[in-house]
């Protein structure tokens, strides 16, 4: 055999000698040819420079050659040559074509498409051809085997497995491990890396003084059990699952996903296994017995976005909704990106167009519509997931109203035949009708209203209807020129044909003012308009009505410009209410006349108004019941007794027994009063978005070019054949799917999980491209450690725990993060790990520490999201549409709750976390950028968080210790740094201390100004102008590189 | 080993090495200030920081873009896309052999009729390249021979949210770089004190209520962080988080921060992470961006014939005007990409009175920024975009009468105009039919103007790739034509 310098056989190697300059002097030496790996050292050359026209894409493979297989490789081609001969370098025409100059014409890659091969890629290629032609199943389509754990000359340095891993490849490239951190750095990033959270002063002392030699484990074993353990994981998990608290598309509305993020806390805490926990997520809404929080855990593939902009056609989005589910869950579980299989089958990896959409067939069958409503809800399917203490009392409370119930009908039985002799006399309407009465002209020709178009009369329901249309409707001059702080009310008989204005006196081309009635479908609404919608009130009904049928319609209103003030009756009957808007402070009059059949300027209604009453005034419910005519016993009593249905007669009763039997209206009251606490609760009780497969699945189709419209072949549901098939015994269903991922068969699932948790703790993945084990993912930098790991793990029953102590107790993972300049210069990224990591902090935990150091953080799981400190107009300054505006920092625990609890608008994200890479929620990601900038520093310098937080940590300091400022400094650099300052830190930062104190005392009431900073109050007793110079102290602490980053 | 081979792995490795550190952040200023970037090529001027090396890779016509977003959707039929003949046709119902069963939003696919609504504004062509324009653009109309008129613009997508996501992204979903943070990641910045890539909007008084805007048309998609537009606001700190809290003076910060330097080099000389340096020189970076902002924002020396040339709300933080000042300042300073977003197009009804607001908020700012730069000598190089996110129908929506009508979306025809940047001057490209409801000559596509913009800054569009899950993306997917007969 032939032997050729090293640096070209091991390709990595050869780049790092290179990088570090001493490649030169290796190209000399001689040593044995390493034999050409396929995975690492040809596959990538192929991905990337060959398969875009050779590959697995039918559509675009030129010249009938296809690389991505051995038999395509060495096929005939037309030309009657053959690209790949193995083991003869001459005859495979590949190789001259690779090498044809460049301005050939027939040199591969062609020139036009800028991806030449290196001289080393060639290199690689020919070599590759002379020792055989081998091609390999890309490793990660390949089931993991429990490797050997290696052998390594150091043998008293590995702790455990990991760490043979990691050491065997440390002794072949000559570089020497680092020494363990220092207790204090080591129990600040376990810390840190397990909850989220610096360790407290107590903790810190304890294991400073625990000189026990499973000390450290102890420690691991603590943080592992503490609830924070839950929180820290959760924060990655809903990057991944996209998981938000608005819709995402323009208007934005908020929606209520908490329940599903409290359920993945809980699951993370309680260890539940991650293959039930993936099962769970996928298809809980498919187990047989399935529990609620079962149900609840597929809220994760609804935590999508939902467009719910006026005009859209709903299929396209509910398309877009099915891809997002299917792109999400091969990114997260599988590692793969599906979506260039969306419009052609994949050019990299094996996946064709046509398992893209059985893998979408799975995704399909939820009974949604694409689209949804302009208002903060849950999209159906939804279900109510109510706490356990609520559930305790939702049955109580039935039970009670159970009761309650079977008294009134047994009194109503008793009084059927009272009822049967009762002489009724029916009420008089109220003499009052006719005051205050502004309009109750008959809607008729006669009437000399002013008409448009031709709308049409006729009898109608009471005195005359009109029916208008499109172009047709009627107005009526000087009438309903209210203001909003007068009482007035109108009411009408209206049916009901569309959606629209049926009365109003509103201009819409002058911000909507005025007041109207508008009808939803079947939903009437009320709205009271200055300017829209920012000065206005917007009530409606909570349920809707039958459109194409009468219903009587009344609203009063009371002056109050409050929506509180707003009556609306339907049939004579008080009707629920729900308020959107409500804030109207000015004039709501306008010039435009009193229209019915529309809004002045557009809001066309289709159907028919009568009985048109407007008053100045507030009608009473009598009142109201008169002009709906609605007395109800009337029309029983009319029935001859003999007549009366069973129902009728016991009706009948019913209003005798109200008037005539003292206890059945005290019983009603009671009746009443647990139906509103009922209600109380219910509405208190919060949905949360789930999966839900429709009976019949809707049939999918294969998309032409990834377009909704454009449908080709029907597809069935089924996994891509590149993996292996579904499990035996498990339905072919979206249940069988997620039971297919977690088999211990699936190549991948494992290996992508372990491999964000290595990345986790060690700054980047043993496959550095986390989000991508497809063919074109960056090879492992620890193969056999990656497989190792993903074995251990699917055979210790999918335990994260044991997983994550498994890492943090690795010698590799205690190592000191300091690196010497000739360390660095080695390995400059730390792929090898001759030192522990060190980075920068997520925003989430960079928060959460400097609120818990300075004692403000407000510890408990789960909940409603909350809104801490935020710009001013964060949700305001460029969106005038949806729920979400008007920002306000809630005033009480939900300024200082984990960052996890953040309220999250995808369209206008917290600029804080987001300025730190905390990805905008709008799409799966599954790996963040990790950037420096000075957007960064103006964060931690000046954003109210901090300087609240700084601020509690010098009132601290100023009550824990004497007037020593040595003390002072010490104190916070315990709290935040977990370790007591240098004595030239102490130097610097007491000539500091000298200079604010000087300049606050010179201007006291700068000092005044930064106390006011945040709401967080000042301890009575404490000098302003030292808790100012210790506020700036603790300012700059929190900006030390060290504070921001993990050591 | 060869000499050719051993250059070959060099470059690998350079390109490694480059995309690793700038993952970790050695060279993460390269997006936002890019101190540790590439050293400048002769072509980009000296002051070049950040940016790929491989950039430009063509000549650059232009070395920064001002792109005024016109959000909401202006109505070409009444800006731009004269349709004589249109009143005579008022209230015909729209022919099916113009419409072609195409789809419409749920706002109008119900409608009996659909009623042909020409214009009720007067026409008239202007310039040497008699580019037709509507009566109520009369400043536009004196910069005619300076634009570039594109009227067979089309788009894929016919809401408003994906529309202009497609147009900052490439792409009508959520996810993607948008086309600033393109620009940041790969051609860096001329500016060392401020953002490569600023952001600034305006409500329009044609309808206050309108269209709103999202974080993600700025946002970096899968480029690392640092890339994307950073939004200067009207109110409040001018730019988020700038001002030191209350009570904190200049000469305090400075100390503060001297002393913040002193800490972090004696932790460096402990640990030995060059990241503490970058970090170090990111704080500094913020010191000078809290004065070079205020200095940006001070508008107190601008000539009074300057500011009377942008109009009457020139002083208003906040309008349209304003930030077309700023954009020149910006402009000046070498901000790489400055986009402004004015909202209030959205004219579903009430058509004729709104669009005369969003004419006054912008017809006399856009024609003075064109002016201005020309006459200081920087519209050669420097490339001006005007338009929205799609057209409007040539049939009212709703009721109409020839003086009050509304247009619903409409993504298969309507225009934008260019300038400067190597963009012909004066010339009128593509035709639209007789109701500007379908294109009949030169069809321009949302990609075929990335691909063409990013042609005259000198970048290949087919080259500005990043590999995310395995795949190149870019900002024009794989589609888009540089359109060659627009250019100089």
């Amino acid at each position: 055999m032939r032997t050729f310098p090293v640096v070209f056989c091991i390709a990595n190697v050869a780049i790092l000698a290179f990088a570090v300059g001493q490649a030169p002097k290796q190209t000399k030496a001689a040593a044995p040819v390493q034999k050409v790996d396929f995975n690492r050292d040809i596959r990538p050359i192929l991905a990337n420079k060959c398969l875009s026209c050779h590959g697995n894409d039918k559509g675009t493979v030129m010249a009938g050659l296809r690389l991505n297989t051995r038999a395509g490789a060495t096929a005939k081609l037309k030309s009657g040559r053959f690209a790949v001969v193995p083991g003869n370098t001459s005859a495979s025409s590949l190789l001259k074509r690779i090498h044809a100059p460049t301005d050939s014409g027939i040199v591969m890659p062609p020139a036009s498409s800028n991806k030449a091969l290196t001289g080393e890629e060639k290199y690689l290629l020919k070599l590759w051809i002379q020792q055989g032609a081998e091609y390999k199943e890309h490793w990660a389509f390949v089931k993991p085997t429990l490797p050997a754990v290696p052998k390594v000359q150091n043998t008293a340095w590995p702790k455990n497995p990991v760490d043979n891993f990691i050491l065997k490849k440390l002794e072949e490239k000559k570089l020497a491990p680092n020494p363990q951190a220092d207790k204090a750095t080591l129990l600040r990033r376990v810390t840190l890396d397990l909850t989220g959270l610096p360790p407290t002063l107590e903790e810190q002392q304890a294991f400073l003084a625990d000189t026990s030699a499973n000390a450290y484990e102890k420690v691991v074993d603590r943080l592992l059990a503490s609830p924070r353990y839950g929180e820290r994981m959760a924060m990655d998990w809903v990057d991944y699952a996209r998981y938000a608290d608005s819709n995402g598309y323009q208007a934005d509305y908020e929606r209520y996903q908490w329940r599903w993020r409290d359920y993945v806390i809980n699951a993370f805490n309680s260890n539940m296994p991650y293959d039930q926990f993936t099962v769970e997520q996928l298809a809980g809404d498919l187990l047989p017995n399935r529990t609620q929080e079962q149900v609840i855990a597929t809220g994760f593939n609804r935590n999508h976005r939902i467009n719910t902009e006026g005009g859209v056609i709903a299929e396209e989005w509910r398309v877009e909704t099915v891809i997002d589910r299917v792109e999400t869950t091969s990114t997260v579980w599988l590692g793969l990106s599906t979506g260039c299989a969306r419009c052609h089958d994949h050019k990299y990896d094996p996946i064709s167009q046509k398992e893209f959409y059985s893998l979408f067939a799975y995704f399909n069958n939820v009974p949604e519509s694409g689209t949804g409503e302009e208002r903060p809800v849950n999209h159906p399917p939804f279900i109510k997931a109510p706490s356990p203490e609520q559930t305790a009392m939702l049955e109580k409370l039935q039970t009670e109203r159970g009761l309650i119930e079977m008294q009134l009908g047994r009194l109503v039985e008793a009084n059927v035949p009272a009822a049967k002799a009762w002489n009724y006399e029916a009420p008089k309407p109220p003499a009052t009708l006719a005051e205050g009465r502004q309009f109750n002209a008959p809607l008729t020709q006669s009437s000399n209203l002013k008409t448009f178009g031709k709308p049409v009369f006729e009898t109608g329901r009471s005195t005359g209807a009109v029916l208008t249309t499109n172009e047709n409707y009627l107005e009526i001059e000087k009438v309903g020129d209210f203001e909003r702080d007068q009482a007035f009310s109108f009411a009408a008989w209206v049916f009901p044909q569309s959606g629209g204005a049926p009365i109003s006196k509103l201009n819409v081309s002058e911000n909507f003012r005025g007041w109207d009635l508008f009808m939803d479908g079947g939903r009437p609404m009320v709205h009271l308009i200055s300017r829209w919608p920012e000065n206005a009130i917007k009530v409606r009904a909570k349920s809707a009505f039958p459109e194409n049928k009468w219903m009587h319609i009344a609203v009063t209103i009371d002056g109050s410009s409050k929506a509180a003030g707003i009556q609306m009756y339907v049939n004579g009957a008080k009707v629920e209410t729900e308020t959107e808007v409500d804030r109207l402070t000015e004039s709501i009059r306008v010039s435009a006349n009193l229209a019915v059949g529309r809004r002045t300027g557009g809001n066309m209604f289709t159907g028919k108004v009568d009985a048109l009453n407007l008053y100045s005034r507030v009608l009473s419910e009598a009142e109201v019941i008169a002009l709906a005519d609605q007395d109800p016993i009337k029309p029983i009593i009319d029935i001859p007794a003999e007549k009366r249905t069973p129902a009728q007669a016991a009706e009948l009763a019913k209003f005798y027994a109200r008037k005539h039997v003292p206890e059945f209206p005290e019983l009603e009251a009671k009746q009443t009063a647990t139906a509103q606490q009922l209600s109380q609760v219910e509405m208190s009780v919060p949905t949360v978005m789930v999966m839900e497969e429709m009976p019949k699945p809707r049939p999918a189709y294969v998309l032409e070019r990834g377009l909704y419209d454009k449908r080709g072949a029907v597809v069935g549901m089924g996994t891509p054949k590149a993996l292996p098939p579904l499990p035996k015994g498990v339905p072919n269903n979206r249940l069988g799917l997620a039971k297919w991922i977690v088999s211990p068969e699936n190549p991948l699932t494992a290996r992508v999980t372990v491999n964000r948790l290595w990345e986790r703790f060690f700054g980047q993945g043993i496959v550095p491209t986390s989000e991508d084990f497809g063919t074109r993912a960056e090879f492992p930098s620890h193969p056999e450690l990656l497989d190792w790991l993903a074995v251990k793990f699917v055979s210790s029953g999918w335990d994260l725990k044991s997983s994550v102590k498994t890492l943090v107790m690795s010698r590799t993972y205690q190592q000191s993060s300091t690196v010497s300049a000739a360390k660095l210069a080695k390995d400059p990224t730390n792929k090898f790990y001759a030192r522990g990591a060190r980075f920068r902090l997520p925003a989430e935990v960079l928060r959460d520490q400097a609120l818990f150091a300075a004692n403000l953080l407000k510890e408990k799981i789960g909940g409603p999201s909350a809104r801490p400190y935020a710009p001013k107009g964060m949700w305001d300054e460029f969106g005038a549409y949806g729920n979400l505006r008007d920002y306000k920092p809630d005033s009480g625990e939900g300024l200082h709750r984990r960052s996890l609890y953040t309220i999250w608008k995808r369209t206008a994200a917290p600029p804080n976390m987001t300025m730190f890479d905390v990805p905008t929620r709008e799409t799966c990601r599954v790996r963040r950028s990790r950037t420096n900038t000075p957007l960064q520093a103006l964060v931690l310098m000046n954003d109210e968080t901090y300087i609240e937080a700084a601020r509690g940590l010098a009132q601290a300091a100023i009550s824990a210790s004497s007037n020593s400022d040595d003390a002072r400094i010490k104190s916070m650099y315990q709290s935040l740094l977990s370790r007591s300052p240098s004595a030239s830190e102490v130097s610097v930062l007491k000539a500091a201390v000298q200079k604010r104190r000087a300049r606050f005392k010179a201007k006291p009431a700068d000092a005044e100004k930064l106390l006011k900073v945040g709401y967080l109050p000042t301890v009575p007793g404490q000098d302003p102008v030292e808790v100012a110079t210790y506020t700036l102290i603790a300012s700059t602490l929190l900006n030390l590189d060290e504070a921001v980053t993990k050591e | 080993m060869k000499d050719e081979q051993i250059l070959h792995l060099q470059d690998a490795i350079n390109r490694r090495m480059f995309i690793k550190t700038s993952g970790l952040g050695l060279a993460a200023l390269a997006g936002l200030f890019g101190k540790e970037g590439y050293a400048a090529t002769p072509q980009q001027g000296p002051r070049r920081t950040g940016g790929l090396k491989k950039f430009p890779n063509l000549k650059p016509k232009a070395n920064r873009v001002i792109y005024l977003f016109q959000s909401g959707a202006p109505s070409h039929l009444d800006l731009f896309d004269y349709k004589p003949g249109l009143e005579k046709r008022f209230g015909e119902d729209l022919p099916d052999s113009i419409r072609k069963g195409q789809r419409l939003t749920g706002m109008t696919s119900g409608q009996a009729k659909f009623p042909v609504t020409g214009s009720m504004f007067k026409f008239s062509q202007h310039g040497k390249a008699r580019i037709w324009m509507s009566e109520i653009l009369p400043h536009m109309a004196t910069i005619a021979d300076d634009i570039c008129m594109i009227n067979s613009m089309h788009t894929d997508a016919i809401n408003h949210d994906p529309a202009v996501t497609f147009f900052q992204t490439g792409n009508q979903l959520a996810g993607r770089p948008s086309i600033g943070s393109w620009l940041a990641y790969g051609l860096g910045t001329e500016c060392d004190n401020l953002p490569a890539y600023v952001v600034l909007t305006s409500v329009g008084t044609g309808r206050s209520d309108d269209q709103p805007l999202y974080d993600r048309l700025w946002g970096t998609g899968f480029l690392p962080t640092q890339h994307q537009g950073v939004r200067f606001r009207s109110a409040g700190d001018a730019v988020l988080y700038l001002n030191d809290p209350d009570g904190v003076d200049r000469s305090t910060r400075r100390e503060m921060l001297d002393e913040l330097g002193q800490l972090n080099k004696i932790r460096h000389t402990l640990v030995g992470d060059p990241e503490i340096n970058t970090r170090i020189s990111q704080y500094e970076m913020a010191f000078r961006m809290q004065t070079s902002v205020p200095d940006l924002l001070d508008i107190s020396k601008e000539p009074s014939n300057i500011l009377e040339m942008y109009g009457p709300n020139v002083k208003r933080p906040g309008t349209f005007a304003y930030n077309c000042l700023l954009a020149r300042r910006l402009a000046e300073r070498g901000v790489r990409f400055t986009q402004l977003f004015h909202r209030g197009w959205d004219h579903h009804d009430g058509l004729p009175g709104a669009i005369r607001g969003q004419a006054m908020d912008t017809d006399q700012p856009s024609a003075a920024l064109i002016k201005d730069l020309k006459q200081r000598g920087m519209l050669d190089d420097t490339l001006v975009v005007w338009g929205g996110e799609f057209g409007r129908t040539v049939y009212s929506q709703g009721t109409s009468s020839q003086t009050n009508y509304g247009r619903d979306h409409h993504p298969r025809a309507f225009s934008l105009w260019v300038a400067g940047g190597g963009f012909k001057p004066g010339m009128t490209w593509g035709q639209t039919d007789d109701y500007g409801y379908n294109i009949t000559e030169n069809p321009v596509s949302v990609h075929d103007l990335h691909a063409t913009m990013l042609h005259v800054l000198g970048v290949d569009h087919t080259q500005l790739t990043y590999r995310y899950q395995g795949r190149d993306f870019r900002l024009t997917d794989v589609f888009g034509e540089v359109m060659e007969d627009l250019l100089v």
